[in-house]
């Protein structure tokens, strides 16, 4: 460790210390080692599928893509298969996973509580209902993912505004605010499916379920970029976000305006879920749990948990939804199986570590 | 160097300060000393702009710190809370680290040198084997000698230490009064609040007495520190006796059973405890 490689010197300019006794090795080794088991959980869950293709002709095929080979002497069907359906299926997975686990570990520290989620100021119901709108109405509201995106934004807006007094946004009446906007939007979806014809009815309850069903490299490219840009912003915010949750007035006596930097991740952290939730619909849990398990396995250190997350919820969200895809013929929405595999999970961390990870 | 001109703040309608103004000079370990509820959290926070006082101002350095942005006040001014309890279990050494954060720049910013900050300011307070603990699961008192060690860290001219030895143990806190001792004898400036009038009379260069929002008494704490001035603000409950050449500050109800009784009064009476009345002592 004290020869100086290039690697070692990179990490160092990132302000990790790889020597001397800090403690920190260790993390950087989970570090990539979750990267490592992010790249072959995507590599087991290509090769699985419904329709049987070999794992010496999935790989082919894709590798002949990353290649810039010659596609056209593939067989069209592996190719559809694996290049357009799997492949994209699996990103958007990762990045979905990701941006739900790192919003969730934002949440978390700004907020000072290891109980919340990234849907807790409303996003989700925001999401919601701008879906069921572009459901029930499509000819005025031309884009379901365009208008969730929209109504999930305007639901953190209109909490944040709500909290907001005299230049201070105080965690709790801003959380209290979340709780309200987002009970008034689920109000308004209630109502929506209440006037919804029975066709709309199922598509608004399959997309409150979550799902990656029309994943396509469309989604990948609109997706991957903000969520690649938002990490890494975030990241490199993560020491101040280890400030900020000690309070608003230790941040402020140890130089990070609260209100400032308040704004800025919960802004990032907001966008990244509701542009996720906007493709993909509601998928619970990942934000809730994947910080959880992140801080387990490497302390509370945002430096460390915000990368870990990123891995841990992609890792996760892949597992989950080749489980959807694979388990029965017909496919189960992800977000019931996030849920049916996280709740147990938590209860096992509760039951465990409670007393060391809730305080 | 740090100068408060007529402080004014009220919390809602009950007024706290009403035209607090006194000043610190460079290297002093100035104490801050008043009865419960007499305003000196909040005219630290006023000075931390934790708080926006109504009328007046504080000047740090020559510096208006209205006029100053919250990165640049926390490279002058270091605070030490009466008491917090963050909801992550940091570790300590994580926690003196945080100290170091308005000296940071870059991605993360942190070099092996603020780390080596850090770990001597926690060799420091004699606290390196707590350095591996998380944070959240100290006592209060060894909670109370971490948030020291940040603002050590923290390395800044101006010290704010808000009852810094509240929680502590007598050896820990005469170990705390010596440190910020030694501190101001590196020529930085301490205003350190207290409880105890016999901490602020042996170890503090000069005292601010502040009673009902405003300045009572100010000066060297052989002349501040007077049964005068702690009848004013502590109806009577005092007494002031030397002892070796070293001021004492007694509860009044000792000294006279004293008197009466000589030296064979009850050590431990609850019931007569209970008859002095309160008597301000440490917690």
């Amino acid at each position: 460790m004290t020869e100086p490689t290039g690697f070692n010197h990179l990490l160092k300019k990132l302000g990790y210390e790889t020597s001397g006794g800090f403690g920190e090795e260790r993390k950087i080794i989970i570090l990539f080692s979750l990267a490592a088991v992010l790249l072959i959980t995507a590599s087991i869950a290509v090769v699985l599928g419904t329709y049987n293709i070999t794992v010496a002709e999935v790989y082919h095929t894709i590798f002949t893509h990353l290649t810039f080979g010659n596609v056209e002497s593939l067989p069209r069907l592996h190719n559809t298969i694996v290049w357009d359906i799997r492949v994209p299926r699996i990103i958007l997975a990762t990045s979905v996973g990701g941006a739900l686990a790192i919003a969730g570990a934002i949440f978390q520290g700004v907020f000072r509580n290891p109980l919340v989620e990234p849907y807790i100021l409303g996003v989700s119901s925001g999401a919601a209902f701008g879906a069921a709108l572009g459901i029930v109405f499509p000819a005025i509201f031309f884009s379901i993912q365009v208008f969730a995106f929209a109504f999930g934004a305007l639901a953190v807006t209109l909490a944040y505004l709500l909290a907001r007094s005299r230049g201070e946004t105080p965690i709790v009446t801003l959380i209290l605010a979340g709780v309200i906007i987002g009970s008034i939007f689920s109000a308004l979806v209630s109502l929506l499916k209440y006037l919804s014809d029975d066709t709309a009815l199922r598509e608004i309850t399959f997309w409150l379920m979550g799902g990656f069903y029309y994943a396509t490299w469309g989604d990948v490219i609109l997706l991957v970029p903000v969520v690649l840009i938002s990490f890494i912003v975030l990241w490199a915010l993560g020491w101040k976000l280890n400030v900020l949750s000690m309070g608003d007035d230790e941040a402020r006596a140890l130089g990070v305006n609260p209100e400032k930097y308040k704004f800025v991740v919960i802004a990032l952290a907001t966008a990244i879920t509701a542009f996720a939730v906007s493709l993909v619909g509601i998928i619970a849990w990942v934000g809730l749990m994947m910080p959880h398990a992140s801080r387990m396995l490497l302390g509370p250190d945002n430096r460390f948990v915000i990368p870990a997350s990123l891995m841990m919820g992609g890792c996760y969200l892949i597992v989950c939804d080749t489980l959807a895809r694979t388990l029965t013929t017909a496919e189960i929405p992800v977000g019931i199986l996030t849920s049916i595999l996280g709740a147990p999970y938590l209860c096992y961390l509760l039951r465990s570590k409670g007393r060391v990870i809730f305080g | 160097m740090l100068r408060v001109n007529d402080m004014h703040f009220r919390y809602g309608s009950f007024p706290v300060l009403s035209g607090v103004s006194f000043s610190v000079e460079r290297g002093e370990l100035c104490g801050l000393f008043g009865p419960n509820g007499s305003g000196k959290t909040t005219l630290f926070k006023c000075c931390l702009r934790f708080l926006h006082a109504e009328q007046g101002s504080v000047v740090v350095r020559g510096e208006d710190i209205s006029q100053c942005n919250i990165e640049h006040l926390a490279r002058l001014v270091a605070y030490v809370p009466q008491e917090h309890k963050p909801p992550f279990p940091y570790l300590v050494r994580e926690v003196v680290l945080m100290g170091r954060t308005p000296h940071l720049g870059g991605f993360f910013g942190i070099r092996r040198r603020d780390r080596e900050i850090a770990m001597d300011a926690l060799a420091t307070l004699g606290i390196s084997d707590l350095a591996d603990r998380p944070y959240n699961q100290l006592s209060g008192g060894q909670r109370q000698m971490v948030l020291m060690a940040r603002a050590i860290a923290q390395d800044t001219p101006l010290l704010f230490l808000d009852e810094p030895t509240s929680a502590l143990d007598f050896q820990n806190q005469m170990r705390i009064w010596e440190i910020m001792r030694d501190v101001a004898e590196e020529g930085k400036t301490i205003l350190a609040c207290s409880h105890d009038p016999n901490h602020v009379a042996w170890f503090c260069d000069r005292v601010v007495v502040v009673g009902d929002g405003v300045v009572v008494a100010e000066g060297y704490p052989e002349d501040v520190i007077s049964e005068g001035v702690l009848g004013k603000i502590y109806q009577n409950v005092c007494s002031v006796r030397m002892l070796d050449g070293v001021q004492m500050v007694m509860p009044r109800c000792v000294t006279e059973r004293n008197g009466k009784q000589g030296s064979s009064y009850p050590l431990h009476d609850p019931l007569f405890a209970e008859a002095c009345g309160e008597v301000d002592v440490e917690t």
